[in-house]
C-alpha cells in the first residue's frame, strides 16, 4: 500500500476518487439550487440553506469537500506536469491527425481551470459572504420550518441579487458548460481508472457520463439564467 | 490498378542522439502505387546513395506486420494514414500524386532518437524483462483439454497477445504513456491459468518499471487504441488498473 500513491496508476486513483466525490457533491448542491426555481419568494431555498448551515453532517463534510478539491487540483497539476515531461518537448511537424479522440479528453486541464476560475468567483460571491464577512442582504427573515417559525439568514436575497448581474450569469453559464465537458470525459474515465470498465461497460459509462454531465452542467446554467430572467423583483 | 505517382518527402534527419536534427526535402518520381511504404524508402535510399549522400536510417525487419520493428510517424499518424496496419504493410496507393509526405521518428521522452528515424525502444524490453513472462517452465504442449479455459478468455488473451511492441501507442499519446502496451502484456498472461499465478507480482513490477522509465500517466484519451496497428483495446487498460490496484491493496 505504502508506495501506491507514488505510482502512475495510484495517482490516477486519487484523481478518480476525488473526481467522483466532487460529482456527488455537485448533485447535492444542484438539488439545493433547484429550490431556487420554486416561486415562493425563496422560502424553500432559505429552509434548505438553513438546514445545510446547521446540519452537523454538513459541518463535517465542508472541510472534506475543500480537501477533495485541493487534492484533485494538486494531482491534476502533478499529473499534467509529468505527462508533458514524458511527452518530451519536440512536437510533431505533421501534427496529430488521430481520428475519434474526443477534444475533452485532451483538454481536461483547461476545462478544469475553467471550473476553478468559476469556483473562486463562486466562493467570493457566496461562501465568503455567508460564512465570513456577512452581507446586508443576508438580514434575518422568518420562515416556517416544519410548521415552526424559525429565524434564518436570507440566503435567497443574496443569491437573487447576485444573479441580477448579467455578467455573473454569463460567467456562471460558461463555467457550467465547461464543467459539463469536463465530465463528458471525466465520468467514464474515472471508472476506467479504477478498473471498472470493459468493452460493454465502456459504452454504458459513456452514455451515463453524458447524461450526468449535461444534467449537472445545464442544471446549474438554467437555474442561474432563470433567476436572472424570471425571478427579479 | 497500378499507377505511378510523383511525391515530395519531408524527412527528419539527425546524425546522432546529441544532434539537433532537421528536415530534408527529397523528390521521388514514378513510384508505383503497388509498392509498400518501406519499398518506397528503399528507392529513396538508392537514389541518395547514387547521389553520394548518406541514406536515411529507419527500423524494419519482417516487413509483414508481425515483428513490431518498423515505426515512422507519417503525415500525423504513427504507422501512417491507413487503419490497423504497420508501416511495412502501408502501401503507396494511400497517397496521391504530387503529395508531400512528412516522415518523423516516434516522439516521446522515453524513446530518444538514435539516428534519423530510428528511436531507442529498449525501454519496452526493460518493461518485459521486469515481469512480462511466466517464470516456470510449462513443459511441452499439454493435452488441449487438460486445462479448460473459457472461449471468451482465450479470445481476449489472444487479442492482447497480438501486440507486437511497436510503440505506436506511446508515439500517439499526448502523455507519452505506455499503458496500452503494458496492459496488453499483463492481460495476455493474466487471462490464462498459467499466467494468472504470478498476476499480482507481474502487474506491480511492470507498472513500476514503466513509471521508472519516464512514461506518462494515462488519461484515457484512447488515441493509442485508434493508432495501434493490432487494434489492442482500451479494456486491457481497465484490466491492468484492476490487476494493479487489487495487487497493491493485498500488500
Ligand atoms: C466540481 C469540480 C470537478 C469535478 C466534478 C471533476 C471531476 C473529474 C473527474 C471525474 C475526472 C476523471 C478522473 C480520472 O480520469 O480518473 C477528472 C479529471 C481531471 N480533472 Fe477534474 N473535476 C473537477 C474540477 C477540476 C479542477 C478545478 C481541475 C483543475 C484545475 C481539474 C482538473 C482535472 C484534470 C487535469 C483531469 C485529468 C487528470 C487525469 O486523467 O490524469 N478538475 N475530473
Ligand atoms: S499496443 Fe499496439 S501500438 Fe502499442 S506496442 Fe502493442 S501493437 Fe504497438
Ligand atoms: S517490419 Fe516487422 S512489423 Fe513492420
Amino acid at each position: 500500500m505504502s508506495n501506491l500513491f507514488c505510482s502512475s496508476v495510484g495517482k490516477k486513483l486519487v484523481m478518480s476518487i476525488s473526481g467522483l466525490f466532487l460529482i456527488m457533491f455537485l448533485f447535492v448542491h444542484l438539488l439545493l439550487n433547484s429550490f431556487l426555481l420554486i416561486p415562493d419568494g425563496g422560502e424553500m431555498y432559505n429552509a434548505g440553506a438553513h438546514f445545510m448551515a446547521t446540519n452537523p453532517m454538513i459541518k463535517v463534510m465542508e472541510p472534506v469537500l475543500a480537501i477533495g478539491f485541493i487534492v484533485h487540483i494538486v494531482y491534476a497539476l502533478i499529473l499534467s506536469h509529468q505527462n508533458a515531461k514524458a511527452r518530451g518537448n519536440v512536437a510533431y511537424a505533421s501534427g496529430n491527425k488521430t481520428q475519434g479522440v474526443s477534444w475533452m479528453s485532451k483538454n481536461m486541464l483547461i476545462l478544469g481551470v475553467t471550473v476553478l476560475a468559476f469556483l473562486v468567483l463562486h466562493i467570493a460571491h457566496f461562501w465568503v459572504k455567508m460564512k465570513v464577512t456577512g452581507h446586508d442582504l443576508l438580514a434575518h427573515t422568518t420562515i416556517k420550518v416544519g410548521g415552526v417559525e424559525t429565524e434564518v439568514e436570507n440566503a435567497y436575497a443574496l443569491v437573487n441579487y447576485t444573479f441580477s448581474q448579467l455578467w455573473v450569469v454569463i460567467v456562471y453559464a460558461i463555467a457550467a458548460i465547461g464543467l459539463a465537458y469536463h465530465l463528458m470525459h471525466g465520468f467514464w474515465s474515472a471508472f476506467q481508472t479504477i478498473g471498472f470498465s470493459n468493452n460493454v461497460w465502456r459504452v454504458r459509462l459513456n452514455i451515463i457520463g453524458a447524461i450526468v454531465a449535461w444534467v449537472v452542467g445545464l442544471g446549474f446554467a438554467i437555474i442561474a439564467v432563470a433567476q436572472h430572467l424570471f425571478f427579479q423583483a | 490498378m497500378e499507377k505511378f505517382i510523383n511525391i515530395t518527402l519531408k524527412v527528419w534527419r539527425q546524425n546522432g542522439p546529441k544532434d539537433k536534427g532537421r528536415f530534408e526535402i527529397y523528390k521521388l518520381n514514378n513510384i508505383t502505387t503497388d509498392s509498400s511504404f518501406l519499398e518506397m524508402m528503399d528507392i529513396l535510399n538508392e537514389q541518395l546513395i547514387g547521389e553520394g549522400k548518406e541514406p536515411v536510417a529507419f527500423d524494419h525487419d519482417c516487413r509483414e506486420g508481425i515483428c513490431g520493428m518498423c515505426s515512422l510517424y507519417i503525415n500525423g499518424h504513427p504507422h501512417g494514414p491507413d487503419d490497423d496496419v504497420t508501416t511495412c504493410q502501408l502501401h503507396m496507393r494511400k497517397f496521391k500524386d504530387g503529395e508531400t509526405i512528412t516522415i518523423e521518428p516516434w516522439r516521446s521522452a522515453a524513446f530518444p532518437v538514435i539516428k534519423d528515424l530510428i528511436v531507442n525502444r529498449s525501454a519496452f524490453d526493460q518493461i518485459i524483462a521486469s515481469g512480462g513472462y511466466v517464470s516456470v517452465s510449462t513443459g511441452g504442449v499439454p493435452d488441449a483439454n487438460a486445462i479448460p479455459i473459457p472461449k471468451a478468455d482465450a479470445d481476449e488473451a489472444m487479442d492482447a497477445a497480438s501486440c507486437i511492441g511497436c510503440g505506436a501507442c506511446v508515439a500517439a499519446c499526448k502523455n507519452g504513456s505506455a499503458m496500452l502496451f503494458v496492459s496488453a502484456k499483463v492481460s495476455q498472461l493474466a487471462l490464462l491459468p498459467q499466467g494468472r499465478v504470478e498476476g499480482a507480482r507481474r502487474a506491480k513490477a511492470m507498472v513500476a518499471k514503466m513509471d521508472e522509465l519516464g512514461f506518462g500517466n494515462c488519461t484515457n484519451t484512447g488515441a493509442c487504441e485508434v493508432e495501434c496497428p493490432k487494434g489492442i483495446s482500451l479494456s486491457n487498460i481497465a484490466r491492468l488498473n484492476r490487476e494493479f490496484l487489487c495487487a497493491k491493496l493485498q500488500d
